[in-house]
């Protein structure tokens, strides 16, 4: 059944193929290649929406991207709900669910309507004056009530199921718009053979020639000329034509943010079709035809559900088949809207008037509409429209003032004018020039390269559009290398041709009246609003627009932005370019999250890093902790188990038999070359010179202003070769910092790094039977102390396959840290734990390596440091070399503060109750009875039970410590106050006999 | 240079077994196929030009001089990284650790061998596939076949090298091939588009 | 997003690979131990963070890992010119006069 504003024949739907949709639960019939706009207004709905401050009933204001009013929320199911869908570019398919918004009980009857009556409160800047005080009513009114009022959709509140993909893109010349002028363009850059890429935000491409009945290239209508171009474009190898597709944000060096609507138009998308897809294109040239947007008329109520711009209601009947109503009124300052009369004329339409506020216009379109018997009127204003859920009549009165005449009609079309669409142009910088005979902004000084052409340009009529574009495509082909041209210009047989129009307020909507007569619909502006603002001190545009509201948000003044700043500046008399627009910001059309994530979620989301051992620990049932990026055992609890249990059983047996630890995520760096030992020097605090091949040495570095950045034990393999090692999160960063020197102060140097992080998997093999679980395994290396002694390093092979094997110790056992290549790690580690089972030995986590080190008072860089800690403040001076003139941080680290007394010392800290375990982090003062606020001196930095010290322990860093052994501290905690005592770092062998246990 | 760390080993051949991160990994999609590559002998070599053209030799391949470029040889390939960088992958079990190993003109060769995951994506797809995380221009123009780089793929580092019209290497650290692949397999999805 | 030109990959890349590394031509003392507190703060602190012409240093982290020198505006973030590092900062600047 054909819907009841459809008209048989017309448009260039196949008006057989329908589909079903409900909007608000109703349901409607539509047909194939509709919009949901276009589908309802088929079925005599225009009522679609409320207003966004006033809850005033809206419906469409036009056929494309640029509607303010009919913002409708698509539902898929649960999880996909979209609210904000513009209904005139939703493409409808079969099923589609569509409901209103911003409504409450229902569309026809909301109680926030009230807000219109109350509306005195809600002017310009209302929220800068309206929620003042009191104070109390922010809690219990404001803010919970009038942000519930006010608003758009409701975000959806569960998890996207949709995917998104993304795809960096090159070319040669980009062209954004696909109406006539970027057809043209991108044919006459395609012809030369360059890489192009045309895109445009309709299903179709054609832009105006969806509604211009008059214009015909190569001997074709318009639209049909364009799909066979359109076709011809996408047979080319070097073209790659993006339908659905909008530019959103124009950036630096000619990079062009795209989003593709992949599948929002299908009924049933299918798992492996993205939603959207992210282009980010990076063109030599880019060609602007982003056209132009017709402007509405500024009258009392001009937001009434039917009234419309003139060409929105000539896309409607020439591309859909669709009368927008049954005796429609005509209200226009500039030719174009009488094309709208006379193709609704000629489809049967009623026009009860054309009401003309020009004077005396002349022209070919005006005596068409007179010869079709409609009644013209010149230097008439529409004062007002009446009717409310629906435009019921026309008042229009002398622009002069006079007698009244009300004309009911259900429909009203309108047209100001249009206005160039820059916003692309002005977001790549561009500045915009007011051509002040035609009363428009135009590009003016280029800041990129890029050109605009067509109606964006101010260039009016077809055929001069058409040879802009083509020699603009040609000539961006050219620039971007292009030698060969032999493309021939289409030819305009016929087109139509549009004047100028007028900005700001008509006359029913001057500067004495209050009425509502709307520049901004989507954001509720008023003529009122922006002469309130004026008057209220704004003087400049920006802060109009920031006061009101005007022009802001999803809508980016699409078609109020000129309005709102011929408004102003005749309110604040001044000349509109002295005055001058409000910046254009990206995205020109809202962007969904998702696509701006792409492909970064779930797994996604940051690279996740695993360990060659991992499967091991993840087998043995290891909980496991984020290090960086990386994941690490963190402990091994045996069935029924917490983690403190573990953990205690885990440090036990360390240091009574053995334990294996996966240490492959420390950092690794092999600086290699004759001057390896001299760039160590700089690098690191400690003398290197000396360290003899086959030995470690514990280092620490500093940044140039003397604190400690990282430390590591680092080996030398051979007089020209060292294997130092980082901490694990501090890998990237000193690897940066070590070429940065090496390439930027210390170039003369012969030596290179090389990362071997993940060359090699770590198994550090530590506690007293930690050689007895090595040594069958490894060939080639005498381990004996003697041979092998504390803190040196040896290279042969375990398991038949290469080791580099470190004797040292993290947990003041005996120990050894077995580096092997990482594919052999999983291997290396089984051969271990066989061998360390025979003694009783157990593997453990990062907890466990945590408490044996701070048993031992080995720092954590990071932990125990916070990037303002020295060496000294550490009581590591030992690590520095005294007799080394330069280091990397040598000058910092004797600035006056850094020598200073009272600076705080890493200490230990025992509290008086054994059992208390301190938390990290908690402040130290030195009264408890002090008044509040306190002076804190200092703050615990790590603090653990220690199973073998039978008590807990922690490291602290006070002032003063060094000079505080045996003082009695406090920590304040709030249930109450934990007494401690300042002691050494050491709270286990302090003599470190186990090293050689 | 640096004997003591590339000691020729005669040693048995390793007792335990080899486990490469991803091994054997596939997938197929419209118009691309990727698969995790067998292991390879490896090395990042650094070397001021003075020193290239006997290091070229020990190599038997010509180290690239020319940015963005490689250079290939009876399964031996160099890939320019950098100016004094190169990064040598050799896929038929030749370790070029050892060839550096006599070398005594100046230079730093660092065995890398476990260090990377080398992954093909291959097919008409190939270059729009990894175009979903690179923001480099991958025509033949800008990126010839034997062209490589290391750049960008989505929040990891990878080196990339194009292979054939229809195929590139990505080697990217051990730790990283899985976000790699899973980055790639998702896009292989879309790349026909 | 940027696009750079790496002076030592001779040509334009995307500024995904790369990094700022702060001001350009700030020297690290040859005697270092010996900078009085003053000239310790101009070296280290002190930057000069003009709205113009800006000289910094860039690293082609994801490149060829070099770090290298750049003129930049901070108006318009043009760069006007890219060198190696060690290269002495550029008498003329190209494109600096309009």
């Amino acid at each position: 059944m054909i819907a009841a504003f459809r008209i048989p024949g017309a448009g260039r739907l196949k008006q057989a193929e329908t589909t079903r949709f409900s909007f608000d639960g109703q349901s409607y019939a539509g047909v194939e290649g509709d919009t949901l706009a276009s589908a309802l207004l088929a079925n005599g709905v225009h009522l679609v929406g409320r207003s966004f401050k006033y809850h005033r009933p809206r419906g469409f204001l036009s056929a494309g991207a640029e509607e303010p009013n009919a913002l409708v929320e698509i539902k898929r199911d649960s999880a996909r709900k979209t609210p904000n869908v513009r209904a005139t570019v939703q493409e409808l398919y079969d099923g589609l669910t569509a409901q209103s918004q911003n409504r409450w009980p229902s569309l026809s009857f909301d109680v926030s309507a009230l807000g219109d009556i109350a509306s005195p409160l809600l002017s310009a800047g209302f929220y800068y004056k309206t929620f003042m005080w009191p104070k109390s009513a922010w809690k219990n009114f404001y803010e919970p009530k009038i942000r519930a009022a006010a608003g758009l959709g409701v975000a959806p509140d569960q998890p996207d199921p949709d995917h998104y993909s993304a795809r960096f893109a090159h070319c040669d010349v980009l062209v954004l718009g696909g109406g006539a002028a970027g057809i043209a363009a991108a044919l006459a850059a395609a012809e030369t053979g360059v890489r192009v890429i045309l895109a445009d935000e309709q299903a179709d491409f054609g832009g105006s020639l969806h509604f211009e009945s008059g214009a015909r290239i190569d001997g074709q209508d318009g639209f049909a000329w364009a799909q066979a171009a359109i076709a011809t474009l996408n047979a080319m190898d070097n073209v790659r034509v993006l339908s659905r597709t909008t530019a959103f944000g124009y950036y630096a060096q000619n990079f062009v943010g795209l989003v593709e609507r992949v599948s929002d138009h299908l009924q049933n998308p299918g798992r492996d079709l993205p939603r959207e897809r992210l282009w980010q294109v990076r063109a030599k040239r880019v060609v602007l035809a982003t056209g132009a947007i017709e402007r509405h008329m500024v009258f009392a109520d001009n937001d009434r559900p039917g009234i419309m711009l003139a060409s929105a209601a000539r896309t409607y009947l020439n591309h859909y088949g669709v009368a927008v109503g049954r005796n429609v009124g005509i209200y226009t300052a500039n030719d174009s809207a009488y094309a709208a009369a006379i193709d609704l004329k000629k489809a049967g339409v009623g026009v009860a008037a054309i009401v003309d506020l020009r004077d005396n216009p002349t022209g070919s379109v005006i005596d068409e509409a007179r010869a079709l018997g409609i009644e013209v009127n010149f230097g008439r204003a529409v004062i007002r429209a009446g009717g409310k859920l629906r435009v019921s009549s026309m008042t229009v009165q002398p622009k002069n003032g006079g007698g009244e005449r009300t004309i009911p009609v259900d429909a009203i079309l309108m047209s100001a004018g249009w206005t160039p669409s820059v916003h692309l142009f002005s977001q790549s910088r561009g500045k915009v020039a007011f051509n002040d005979e035609t009363k428009r902004f135009v590009p003016g000084a280029y800041a990129q390269d890029c050109v605009s052409v067509g109606a964006c340009n101010g260039t009016d009529g077809l055929s001069a559009t058409i040879d802009e574009a083509y020699a603009a495509g040609a000539k961006a082909a050219k620039d971007a290398g292009a030698n060969t041209v032999k493309g021939t210009k289409p030819k305009v047989d016929a087109s139509e041709s549009w004047s100028r129009g007028m900005l700001g307020a008509a006359p029913g909507a001057g500067p004495d009246t209050t009425v509502k007569a709307f520049v901004d619909f989507q954001n509720d502006v008023t003529a009122k609003d922006i002469r309130q603002a004026v008057h209220e001190g704004m003087r400049s545009i920006e802060h109009v627009k920031r006061f009101t509201t005007n022009g802001m948000a999803t809508d980016q003044g699409k078609t109020s932005n000129m309005h709102g700043l011929a408004i102003a500046a005749e309110t604040l008399g001044k000349p509109i370019p002295q005055v001058g627009l409000t910046t254009f910001r990206a995205p020109y059309t809202p962007v969904t999250f998702g696509s701006i994530v792409g492909h970064a979620r779930g797994k996604l989301f940051d690279p996740t890093r695993k360990t060659a051992i991992h499967p091991w620990a993840e087998a043995q049932g290891a909980v496991f902790e984020d290090v960086g990026q990386w994941k690490r055992a963190w402990y091994f609890p045996k069935a029924g188990e917490d983690m403190h249990a573990a953990v205690d059983r885990e440090c036990v047996t360390v240091r009574k038999t053995a334990g294996l630890f996966d240490a492959s995520t420390l950092g690794k760096i092999e600086v290699v070359g004759p001057d390896a030992a001299k760039f160590m020097e700089l690098l690191y605090t400690n003398p290197w010179e000396k360290l003899e091949p086959g030995r470690c040495r514990y280092g620490i570095m500093l940044r140039e202003d003397g604190f400690i950045y990282d430390d590591g034990v680092v080996g030398r393999l051979a007089a020209d070769r060292f294997h130092v090692t980082t901490t694990t999160g501090g890998a990237p960063r000193v690897m940066n910092h070590m070429e940065d020197y090496l390439q930027t102060e210390f170039p003369h140097l012969n030596v290179w790094l090389t990362s071997t992080t993940e060359q090699w998997a770590v198994i550090a093999v530590q506690g007293p039977k930690s050689r007895d679980i090595i040594a069958p395994l490894v060939e080639g290396i005498d381990m004996s102390d003697g041979a092998l002694p504390h803190m040196s390093v040896r290279e042969g092979r375990i398991c038949g396959v290469p080791t580099r094997l470190f004797r040292m110790s993290f947990t003041g056992e005996r120990g050894f840290e077995v580096n092997v290549p990482a594919d052999y790690g999983q291997a290396v580690w089984d051969a271990l734990w066989a061998e360390g089972q025979k003694h009783g030995a157990c593997a453990y986590g990062t907890e466990t390596m945590h408490v044996l080190r701070a048993e031992k008072g080995y720092i954590i860089v990071g932990q125990d440091t916070d990037g303002t800690v020295t060496p000294n403040d550490a009581g590591l001076d030992w690590a520095v070399g005294k007799k080394k003139t330069d280091f990397v941080g040598i000058r910092g680290m004797a600035r006056p503060d850094l020598v200073a007394k009272g600076r705080k010392h890493l200490v230990g800290l025992k509290t008086k109750d054994p059992k208390v375990v301190l938390e990290e982090g908690a402040q130290i003062v030195g009264d408890p009875k002090q008044a509040i606020p306190m002076t804190m001196i200092g703050h615990v930095t790590s603090s653990y039970w220690s199973e073998n010290c039978g008590r807990s322990i922690a490291l602290a860093l006070v002032a003063g410590g060094r000079d505080r052994m045996g003082e009695t501290l406090y920590v304040p905690m709030p249930n109450g106050t934990i007494e401690v005592e300042v002691t050494g770092m050491v709270f286990f062998d302090e003599k470190g006999e186990r090293l050689n246990g | 240079m640096a004997k003591a760390a590339a000691k020729k080993s005669a040693a048995a051949a390793p007792s335990v077994e080899r486990r490469p991160a991803l091994a054997g990994q596939e997938l197929s999609a419209t118009g691309v196929a990727l698969a995790v590559l067998p292991p390879a002998e490896r090395i990042s070599l650094r070397a001021p030009y003075a020193s290239v053209a006997a290091l070229s030799k020990a190599l038997g391949v010509t180290l690239p001089r020319k940015p963005k470029t490689s250079a290939a040889k009876a399964g031996r390939t160099a890939l320019w990284l950098g100016p004094d960088e190169w990064l040598v992958i050799d896929e038929v079990g030749r370790d070029p650790l050892a060839d550096c190993f006599e070398m005594t003109v100046l230079h730093s060769a660092v065995g890398i061998s476990h260090r990377n995951v080398a992954i093909s994506v291959t097919g008409p797809a190939a270059a729009a596939t990894i175009n979903s995380g690179c923001p480099q221009d991958l025509s033949l123009d800008a990126f010839p076949v034997g062209a490589a780089s290391r750049t960008i793929l989505g929040k990891v580092e990878i080196v990339l090298l194009r292979t054939a019209t229809d195929a590139f290497r990505v080697e990217c650290w051990r730790s990283f091939s899985d976000y790699v692949f899973t980055f790639l397999s998702e896009a292989a999805g879309d790349a026909a588009a | 997003m940027l696009l750079i030109r790496c002076p030592y990959c001779e040509e334009e890349r995307p500024e995904l690979e790369f990094r700022n590394a702060g001001e350009a031509h700030i020297a690290r003392s040859a005697d270092m131990a010996a900078t009085s507190d003053d000239d310790f703060e101009k070296f280290f602190f002190i930057r000069s963070n003009p709205k113009g012409i800006i000289y910094e240093r860039w690293r082609h982290m994801h490149g060829c890992a070099r770090f290298f020198n750049a003129v930049r505006d901070t108006v318009s973030d043009r760069f006007l010119m890219t060198y190696k590092a060690g290269e002495p900062k550029p008498a003329n600047l190209p494109g600096a006069a309009k």
